[in-house]
């Protein structure tokens, strides 16, 4: 993983998106500035396209959906804990 | 709720020549009221100059507000700060307020609202006596509901019945009204202000158990819910719209019917303990003479010429006119030959006498459209009407 | 460790909502959920006791903020909350009080609370969500519709010349004027922390869309295209001269904090005026005696 003046790593984040909650507005989408999310083929219970996942991978943690979502159905939590534990377990 | 004894900073102690404006600021400072938001209207502008004057060596809040509807709206923001607040208007002030005393009962807030009646409607007489909004002060906001409202009639009494209303207001958490008149406004009598350990006060009833466990509308035993203040982190909600106990609003017909029962019921069922009145010569009465405010003073010479000439007539005069007297009213129907009842307006509490008499004694009324007292002689006039 | 095992965890923002009362009544798409949550955040970040901070609503979409926040909250009578927060402030001044309502409620029938209490300096920091119309009765025209907007009570459009509130705000007195879009969202967080820091009248404009009614009479897409059109035609002018600053209809919208200044506030003045005038007599109220 690429690391930034000597030790400092990019965020990562976790989405936690809460489906049932969703009205479909599309903002989390629209405005996720890495194009993380996407609207998804499935319908939650109200009849909307809730989003889901599409590049987990690239988050950055900016919080921008958690911010914007009018719902409050979306949050993020840093990744960083369970990475460095994986890392630690991965190592011989 | 607690008594308290009268603090003692508000006590203008001492006997006082005072008209009834300035003796209602005067309760009102002696009941512990600190927060005084209103607006000037003649005839009830010296009460507010008189307020405006005092406050600044009580310590508390004098703001002239904008109008008459800031005016309430204010007080009600107060009393969930925690402050005893009152206001005085008059008849088309008295109207811009309608919609916010709704408001204030909904929320069940403790405020005191001086009304020194004009004639009206409209702009009508403004420096003249009326008692035309007696209706109003029980009907004049949209739906259901119940006040308190209390009539003095002489500057003593508005120095009594203003202590006595922050009294009732804090105890049922109710907007409780002082319904005066021009005429006892602006009198200038004699007005003895007793020290302030003769005082006794009450405390709305705070609440003092879990922060969990707090539901701002559950009703106690004596129907009147426990009340906090904004800022000790019982981060309640409070509402215009129908709410159930949690003070979240509801919206449907059961949730409707407990509400608005609860603010009737909390008044109705404990009228016995509101309703006030004064009672002179009845046992023996043919005709009994309903009056409150200035026009219960001008009927005491009619009833005194009256009995001279041999009729035998008692007097009531209404020291709460709502929740009105239906049941003493009943009783006496059924012992007098016909009630008396003369209001400078053109018969609202004779309707109301009328409807509790159930037929059993006419109710006459001496109408009169405001603007000066009643001639004592159109008074007599009808007791010896109703003494036939 | 796998994805699924992870605690659940909670949305940070529910310990700031009655979470009994979620979901919201609000439409898909509309902006007063994105500005409840940059409230929130601002709370969050702000220094504050959140137990002496008190939010007052009137009617409307945006009056039903006061329901979904946990904090002390009334609900008050349409155009009334800043007189009722006026009387909640001055009775208990350690209160920090917060007016959160729409811009029918604040500039139509409240017009007159507004420009009175800006005037006196009152402190209080007003939140005022503008989505050009009266929104909850169905999308009337308001003191704030541009002029062409189509609405209910304009079927033909709007003639009337609309407020300019950031101006209004300004001319009547308010200490800290700023105005957002509902997409500037850490501005608009940054601007009402600014703005609860801070003594006196402030007023937040925050220009959200309306899908269902503005943006349906008005033929202007759902909520993403309203939102989208709102943050790229806005343009930012920290300090801009009020007066320059009025919403045409589908014009530019200059955003950014127009006024930050300091004057002292009505409790202030009546303390510091009446200590002068009487002396030792006089009892400061507020203070602690």
């Amino acid at each position: 993983m690429t690391t930034y003046f000597g030790n400092l790593k990019p965020k990562k984040g976790n989405i936690h998106i809460n489906k049932e909650r969703c009205k479909g507005c599309g903002f989390c989408v629209e405005y996720c500035p890495k194009d993380v999310l996407e609207l998804s083929e499935e319908f939650n219970k109200k009849g909307y396209h809730p989003p889901r996942i599409a590049h987990e991978e690239v988050c950055c943690y900016c919080q921008l959906c958690e911010a914007i979502c009018p719902e409050f159905a979306l949050f993020v939590t840093l990744k960083e804990e369970e990475e460095e534990g994986e890392k630690s377990e991965s190592r011989p | 709720m607690k008594k308290v004894k009268a603090d003692p900073k508000g006590v203008l102690t001492g006997a006082h020549y005072l008209d009834g404006d300035f003796a209602i600021a005067e309760g009102a400072l002696a009941a512990g009221c600190r927060f005084f938001a209103g607006y000037p209207i003649t005839p009830s502008t010296e009460t507010a100059e008189r307020f405006a004057e005092r406050i600044p060596f009580v310590g508390g809040i004098f703001i002239q507000m904008e109008d008459e509807i800031a005016s309430i709206t204010a007080l009600i923001g107060a009393a969930w700060g925690g402050q005893k607040a009152m206001t005085v208007t008059s008849g088309p002030g008295f109207s811009l307020m309608m919609e916010n005393i709704g408001l204030a009962v909904m929320m069940e807030a403790p405020l005191v609202i001086a009304n020194v009646q004009r004639g009206g409607p409209s702009t009508g007489l403004p420096t003249l006596v009326g008692q035309g909004d007696m209706m109003q002060v029980k009907f004049g906001s949209h739906g259901d509901y119940e006040i308190i409202a209390l009539c003095p009639d002489s500057p003593q009494e508005c120095f009594d019945l203003t202590i006595k209303a922050f009294n009732l207001s804090e105890t049922y958490r109710v907007p409780t009204f002082i319904m005066t008149d021009e005429c006892v406004g602006h009198m200038h009598e004699k007005v003895v202000i007793p020290p302030a350990d003769q005082i006794e006060v009450v405390e709305r009833k705070w609440y003092v158990g879990p922060k969990d466990k707090y539901l701002p509308y559950k009703p106690d035993k004596d129907l009147v819910p426990f009340m906090i203040k904004a800022g000790d982190g019982y981060r309640f909600h409070t509402t215009g719209l129908t709410h159930d106990q949690r003070g979240y609003p509801v919206i449907n017909a059961e949730v409707q019917d407990w509400n608005v029962r609860h603010l009737v019921d909390k008044i109705q069922k404990n009228a016995d303990r509101i309703i006030d009145y004064r009672e002179d010569q009845v046992e023996d009465a043919d005709v009994v003479v309903v009056s409150f405010g200035i026009t219960s003073r001008v009927a005491v010479k009619a009833v005194q010429e009256a009995r001279r000439a041999g009729i035998k007539v008692g007097t009531m005069r209404l020291v709460t006119v709502w929740p009105f007297p239906e049941k003493r009213i009943l009783q006496l129907a059924g012992q007098v030959k016909a009630f008396v009842i003369p209001e400078l307006n053109l018969g609202q509490i004779r309707r109301e006498v009328e409807r509790c008499a159930f037929g059993q004694a006419p109710a006459i009324g001496v109408p009169h459209c405001g603007g000066w007292v009643h001639d004592p002689d159109d008074i007599l006039k009808a007791i010896k009407e109703a003494a036939r | 460790m796998n994805a699924q095992d992870r605690r659940p965890e909670r949305n940070p923002i529910e310990d700031l909502l009655r979470m009994d009362r979620i979901p919201h009544i609000w439409c898909p798409g509309c902006g007063i959920g994105t500005v409840v949550s940059s409230f929130a955040d601002a709370l969050h970040k702000s220094e504050l006791d959140l137990d002496k901070v008190a939010i007052v609503s009137g009617i409307g979409c945006t009056g039903r903020v006061a329901g979904y926040v946990k904090l002390d909250s009334f609900h008050s009578t349409h155009g009334r909350a800043i007189p009722f927060a006026t009387g909640l402030k001055l009775a208990n001044p350690e209160l920090k009080v917060v007016v959160f309502s729409g811009d029918g409620d604040i500039a139509g029938i409240g017009g007159n609370h507004f420009i009175h209490a800006a005037r006196r300096n009152m402190d209080l920091t007003v939140i005022c969500v503008n989505n050009f119309n009266y929104a909850m009765t169905g999308g009337q025209v308001a003191a704030t519709t541009p002029i062409m907007a189509n609405l209910s009570t304009a079927p033909f459009g709007n003639f009337e010349y609309p407020f300019n509130l950031a101006y209004l705000a300004d001319s009547c007195g308010a200490t800290y004027v700023a105005r957002w879009t509902s997409l500037h969202l850490r501005r608009v967080t940054k601007s009402i922390q600014e703005a609860l820091g801070k003594k006196g009248f402030s007023f937040i404009e925050v220009i959200t869309p309306c899908v269902t009614l503005y943006a349906r009479r008005n033929r202007l897409g759902d909520g993403l295209n309203l939102l989208k059109y709102y943050y790229d035609n806005s343009e930012m002018r920290h300090g801009a001269d009020t007066r320059t600053v009025p919403i045409d209809f589908q014009g530019k919208i200059i955003v950014g904090k127009f006024v930050d200044k300091e004057k002292p506030v009505w409790l202030e003045c009546m303390n510091t005026h009446l200590q002068k005038a009487l002396g030792e007599k006089y009892r400061p109220y507020g203070e602690k005696a």
